[in-house]
């Protein structure tokens, strides 16, 4: 048994950290925030240089290999940053359904240039009814001939407006909520038909809500079999899952480091409020609370990378989601309370932390979807 | 014992209700509905019309305006105003300059400044915390020094709620660094329009400039601006958290927002065919969430029949702070869960005044996320949760 990171894993881990200590400072993070793009390009380009993109991808698809546990060695110093580059839309869910669905034609097409740093993709799979239930698609994709009409709309969909590809779930076949029936479609960012209306999510991460009106794909659009993309779907939606948590896990540690941290210099009553035990309990309890959560997700990454069956990993990651989630209420919570006026404003980093947790705690399914989902499995 | 209400009181409770349905704004009602925040103008306007009835000032005693009325019927109309979501005066002036200012304020003080707060011609802001001084608020450091007729004051206030809409800052300044903290503090008003007073507003987790730290610098106030006696302001103050303490429970808004709850989570899928409102985890949580705030209110209901009988509000009204403030929190949770990914847009200019947009997300849902992380303050001000609980280990506990 061992948990250390292997040398692999710790220069990424130490090329992350070294990136983020000089390119992303709170000032120049609300920067990119407020750009056109809500990231930065630069930096994008950057991430494709130190090979960044390639560690979602396995060897066959020219990645690093594609390792669940490599995925969380970066995601939890790109959640102490609080990074809003899209890394989780385009490598992990859009690469992800390339690399689990595409022929060999679509990936060469697709996953080099995303590597390169120079495709950005998006996945539109929720729905306002649909929830968390990923099977449950009311966006229809009709077959005429050799051209795929699509209709519907899509909510949340992370990096929407900044895509040059769209990864459309829709349904050809079937009823609401049916496992069968579900496809995948490659939507071009300007396709006629599609109305893309952006805005800035409240962790300061760009998404969009998109409505597909008659929206014209011919059939080698399609990712995969026709009908059967919802197994992959689910796959690469729960490496996704353990991905954020990673992040959350990475944001939860820098939210207890800060808050520590200030409760020994602010002082009240002639000495620092890091003195009063009751607010000590609490510091304590937030740390319990981090480590479990990072134990939970080591648990599913480490999962995800065996050769378990495919329920036993699911079940791993809605445990990893429902458990960081109550981590994430519990210590972004405190952290602000701890922290006093000053954590309610929007010019300290902890407040932007304490948006992105609480954004990460609904994202992919919230405590309570991943509890029930965990039971019913 | 027993909870009932008196024949009177139910007339009473009758007459609010009849006014409330005729006379509060419809368009009113609609916009706080769709959680739209109310103008100044807004405000001014419906606490004209609680003027012209005679009831703006329900806290007040006759002879200064007030309505004169019990405790029992305060709560009635506070029930009222609550359940039908009718905003409360800015409290600011009303609760808790005024009730100093007739406690301790000169006749001229009183003439002065009391009219215009009853009609709201003038708006006041809080000026107690400082950069340095929250909790530990005794230890505030602008000063206020004498200067023939006037006072000098210097230094810096901070989160004070909506300085920006103030024509008058009541603050807590230091006339006397020589003796214990709370004994050189005095109470002086300030007129926000004086030279030397700069804000700069700070923007909150919800994007909303709701607060400001205030600089002062040389400026000059009237010695007879000062409340009471040079140096005894800390005592003032301490009876004006008292009533900034009270009515915080909140149970009026609290059912009012269960009620919201409810109507949503029946309009909302839980993904897997069935509506929230079915769906047996949350549904769950909405009765816990039910039989907390019943618990809440007959503690807020024998705390007001305590008070009803002349015992003044003791440290038992931090239950009420404490229990009130992270029930609404939880609630607010509730909201975000069911709003899910609705709630993740960040586009707080889709609830201000005179958006015309078509707002993101059904029902509203983008509010709740705003309005989880704005309410994270309930917990920090009005003495946080942490001072309550040292009150009740102090006062009540005696540890
Ligand atoms: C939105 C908002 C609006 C406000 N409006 C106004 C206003 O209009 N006017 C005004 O004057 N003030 C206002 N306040 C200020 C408010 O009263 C203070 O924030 C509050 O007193 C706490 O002070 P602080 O923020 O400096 O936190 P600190 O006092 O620094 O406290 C930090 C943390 O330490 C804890 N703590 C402190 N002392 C102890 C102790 N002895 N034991 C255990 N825990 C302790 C606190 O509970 C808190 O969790 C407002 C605050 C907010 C957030």
């Amino acid at each position: 048994m061992d948990f250390s990171y292997t040398e692999e894993q710790q220069m990424l881990q130490e090329s992350v950290q070294k990136f983020v200590q000089k390119n992303y400072e709170f000032a120049t993070r609300a920067k990119i925030i407020a750009s056109e793009n809500g990231y930065s390009n630069e930096n994008w380009e950057l991430f494709a240089e130190l090979g960044w993109l390639t560690v979602p991808f396995c060897e066959e698809d020219g990645g690093f290999g594609g390792s669940a546990v490599d995925l969380t060695v970066m995601m939890d110093e790109f959640g102490k940053a609080n990074l809003v580059e899209p890394f989780t839309p385009t490598a992990i869910l859009g690469g992800g359904l390339v690399s689990a669905l595409g022929e060999k034609g679509q990936k060469t097409e697709l996953l080099g240039p995303l590597m390169e740093g120079k495709l950005q993709l998006a996945c539109a799979y929720a729905e306002t009814g649909s929830r968390f239930n990923l099977s449950n698609v009311t966006t229809t994709a009709t077959v005429e001939g050799d051209q795929v009409r699509l209709n519907g709309e899509k909510i949340n969909v992370l990096n929407g407006s900044n895509a040059d590809k769209l990864l459309l779930v829709a349904r050809e076949s079937g009823a609401q909520t049916d496992r069968n029936g579900i496809s995948i479609f490659l939507v071009d960012n300007d396709s006629d038909g599609l109305s893309i209306q952006p805005y800035t999510n409240v962790d300061g991460k760009k998404a969009a809500q998109i409505s597909f009106a008659s929206v014209s794909v011919p059939l080698s659009a399609r990712l995969g079999e026709a009908g059967g993309a919802l197994p992959a779907l689910e796959a690469v939606i729960d490496r996704a899952t353990v991905a954020v948590s990673a992040e959350a896990v990475g944001a939860l540690e820098a939210l207890l480091q800060k808050t520590v941290e200030y409760s020994k210099t602010r002082k009240q009553f002639g000495t620092p409020i890091g003195t009063f035990q009751a607010l000590q309990h609490r510091m304590a309890d937030m740390f319990i609370e981090c480590q479990l959560a990072r134990s939970i997700v080591i648990m599913a990454a480490m999962k995800l990378d065996s050769t378990e069956n495919d329920v036993e990993k699911s079940k791993a990651v809605s445990a990893a989601k429902s458990r960081v989630g109550k981590a994430i209420e519990k210590v972004g919570q405190e952290a602000i309370q701890i922290h006093g006026g000053i954590g309610m404003t929007e010019e300290l980093d902890v407040g932007h932390l304490f948006k992105r947790v609480t954004a990460i705690d609904i994202q992919f399914g919230n405590t309570d979807y991943h509890t029930a989902r965990f039971s019913s499995l | 014992m027993n909870a009932d209400f008196t024949i009177e009181e139910l007339a009473f409770q009758k007459e609010v209700r009849t006014f409330l349905d005729n006379e509060f704004p419809f368009e009113f009602r609609t916009k706080i509905d769709a959680n739209r925040r109310l103008s100044k103008k807004e405000i001014i306007r419906w606490q004209k019309i609680l003027y012209e009835k005679g009831w703006a000032a329900p806290t007040w005693p006759v002879e200064f305006g007030g309505t004169g009325w019990s405790q029992v019927q305060r709560h009635i109309f506070a029930t009222e105003m609550g359940l039908i979501g009718a905003p409360e005066p800015v409290p600011f002036g009303m609760k808790m300059v005024a009730p100093v200012i007739m406690e301790y304020g000169t006749e001229e003080q009183k003439n002065r400044f009391l009219p215009d707060i009853l009609e709201s011609n003038v708006w006041w802001c809080q000026g107690y915390s400082e950069p340095n001084s929250g909790s530990d608020l005794a230890s505030l450091k602008t000063t206020a020094v004498r200067d023939g007729d006037e006072y000098i004051v210097n230094g810096a206030k901070t989160w004070n709620t909506y300085g920006q809409y103030a024509d008058w800052i009541f603050c807590l300044v230091r006339t006397d660094n020589t003796v214990k903290k709370q004994e050189g503090i005095s109470f002086l008003l300030i007129d926000m329009s004086s030279p030397g007073i700069t804000l700069r507003p700070i923007v909150l987790l919800d994007g909303h400039p709701e607060v400001n730290e205030v600089f002062f610098d040389d400026v000059r106030v009237p010695v007879n601006n000062i409340v009471g006696e040079e140096n005894k302001g800390w005592t003032y103050a301490k009876l004006l958290l008292t009533h900034e303490r009270s009515n915080i429970a909140g149970v009026p808004r609290g059912k009012r927002r269960l009620r919201g709850l409810k109507r949503i989570a029946a309009d909302t899928d839980d993904g897997f065919g069935n509506t929230m409102l079915e769906n047996p985890r949350f549904k769950n949580k909405l009765a816990e969430v039910e039989i907390q705030l019943q618990a809440l209110e007959y503690s807020e209901l024998r705390t007001l029949a305590a008070l009803s009988v002349g015992k003044a509000p003791g440290p038992e009204s931090s239950i009420l702070k404490i229990v009130g403030t992270e029930l609404a929190q939880e609630m607010d949770e509730l909201f975000v869960e069911l709003a899910a990914y609705s709630c993740l847009p960040f586009v707080p200019e889709q609830f201000e005044d005179g958006f015309q947009g078509v707002p993101l997300g059904p029902g509203n849902s983008a509010y709740a996320a705003l309005n989880y992380f704005n309410n994270r303050k309930a917990s920090i001000y009005g003495g946080s949760n942490e001072i309550q609980r040292n009150i009740i280990c102090k006062h009540v506990l005696g540890l």
